[in-house]
């Protein structure tokens, strides 16, 4: 199967700058050890929300808005797309990233298989 | 015989569709030919036969699935003899944390308790569509969401069978007055089938003796749909087979070396059982229990053991601080103490406060008796 882990901070932002060069180090590095775990098959760290820009189409015309996608709260701050046998391993995985224990959370959702 | 299936096809509806078709097939065809040898693995055998028919012919849309292929690989052996008791399998998947709680209680009644939509629904007062949607969401999220059927790997256990303790218990203690009989009862069995399939789990045992030793009282403490205090319960009325068995589960427990809460729950239900409540012990597990789990019901109820112990001075301390504002227990049990104090003034506007938070009917009117007799 295959799952997106879709990377939320939360709070986690102002826990990140609060932190040392060494310590930021030190999760850059984790993020990193997760990319080369194998079944990991992609991710990236996306760019701050103030650089997004949201895309809608209404008969015909397309619409195009500053900014995240509004009804959600939180913005995505990065995924990794993972190939695992069930969902058990992919909530380990998620469980590794530093996000969700710097409070922020991981959404975890299959793919749909074509 | 469900969970065999389940295991197999890895999909609830299809074993619950392939199993009624065996069914049917056994009644039309067992009065005829006589029954097989192995009833059992004859009906497995056949829902299997027609869950894999099922698949072949959705396969013609090119549907490409692991149900398929799981399928096809054990099609060439089926056995006839024997299958797996994969009912532990089975209760963890329903109880795995990626589903609601309310999914989890309500899958594990259907697929292990074997109840119909509609009974689940009246026992938690929920109209019957809402439940049967519930039941489908999650059985779609199993699929769709790789929730796999196993024992979960030692790592895992422990956590994973606090959430399946914590179910079972939820659903003893949940329903309505009139449905609580058969979830108390439903609750119990699972119980029980949990003690079998995992003999040395001393919490397991624990949670079977603190059910059935609650439930040994069921029948005292109600009088003419009146609330009847422990110390008040006519005990013939007590089932004296329950609280054996309730006893031999914790000896169980007690004997792996149990020392978690339900174990502590239950050695607090069995000295309640016997003929006079040993407060001081009592009050001493509620300290452990309370140590054990920061819980501020568990101070609650301790408190009620050390008011018995040592005066209601020392039960009314041990609560002061509790964060328990919207809890009737906590004001009615906070009125009792100040009624055997004599503070009667404090007592009324305690006794009106549980008042304002209480549900169940009965208790309703013992509180109102209580505040009128002062």
């Amino acid at each position: 199967m295959n799952y997106m882990l879709q990377i939320y901070s939360g709070d986690g932002v102002s826990s990140w700058e609060s932190l040392s060069e060494e310590e930021q180090n030190a999760v850059m590095a984790e993020y990193g050890a997760i990319f080369q775990t194998p079944g990991v098959t992609g991710g990236a760290q996306l760019q701050d929300a103030t650089t997004a820009t949201t895309v809608r189409v209404q008969d015909g015309r397309t619409l195009t808005t500053d900014g995240p996608f509004p009804e959600t709260k939180e913005a995505l701050g990065g995924y990794y797309l993972l190939e695992a046998d069930d969902l058990d391993t992919a909530i380990e995985l998620a469980a590794r990233i530093p996000a969700a224990r710097m409070g922020g959370a991981i959404e975890v959702r299959p793919l749909v298989e074509r | 015989m469900l969970a065999a299936l389940v295991g197999f096809l890895g999909d609830f509806d299809l074993a619950e569709e392939a199993a009624q078709e065996a069914f049917a097939i056994a009644a039309e065809r067992w009065p005829r030919e006589g029954a097989p040898a192995n009833p059992g693995a004859w009906l497995v055998a056949t829902a299997r036969n027609r869950a894999v028919d099922h698949i072949r012919r959705r396969r013609t849309l090119a549907v490409k699935t692991k149900l398929l292929e799981v399928a096809e690989a054990v099609e060439d052996e089926i056995a006839q003899d024997t299958f797996r008791d994969e009912r532990l399998e089975l209760i963890f998947t329903c109880c795995h944390p990626a589903l609601s709680l309310d999914a989890q209680v309500a899958l594990t009644l259907r697929a292990l308790g074997g109840l119909q939509t509609g009974e689940i629904a009246r026992a938690f007062l929920v109209p019957e569509p809402t439940m049967a949607q519930r039941l489908v969401r999650a059985k779609r999220k199993i699929r769709r969401a790789g929730i796999p059927f196993r024992i979960p790997p030692a790592h895992l256990l422990p956590d994973r069978l606090t959430a399946v303790l914590a179910v079972v218990y939820l659903i003893f203690n949940e329903g309505y007055d009139g449905r609580r009989e058969l979830l108390g009862a439903q609750a119990i069995r699972l119980g029980v089938s949990l003690a079998e399939l995992m003999p040395d789990e001393p919490e397991v045992f624990g949670l079977l003796a603190l059910m059935l030793l609650h439930d040994s009282r069921r029948a005292a403490r109600l009088r003419d749909g009146e609330l009847v205090l422990l110390a008040d319960q006519d005990r013939s009325l007590w089932d004296r087979a329950q609280i054996r068995a309730g006893n031999e589960a914790l000896e169980r427990a007690l004997a792996l070396r149990g020392e978690g809460p339900y174990v502590l729950q239950a050695a607090i239900a069995s000295l309640h059982a016997e003929d006079s409540s040993d407060w001081p012990q009592i009050a001493s597990l509620y300290a452990e229990l309370l140590r054990m789990t920061g819980s501020p019901v568990v101070a609650l109820n301790g408190a009620v053991a050390r008011a018995e112990a040592e005066g209601p001075e020392a039960g009314l301390a041990a609560i002061e601080r509790l964060e328990l504002e919207d809890y009737h227990y906590l004001h009615a049990t906070r009125a009792d103490f100040l009624r055997r104090l004599g503070r009667s003034d404090e007592a009324r506007i305690a006794y009106a406060r549980a008042l304002e938070l209480v549900r169940s009917e009965p208790e309703r009117r013992f509180l109102q008796r209580r505040l009128a007799a002062l």
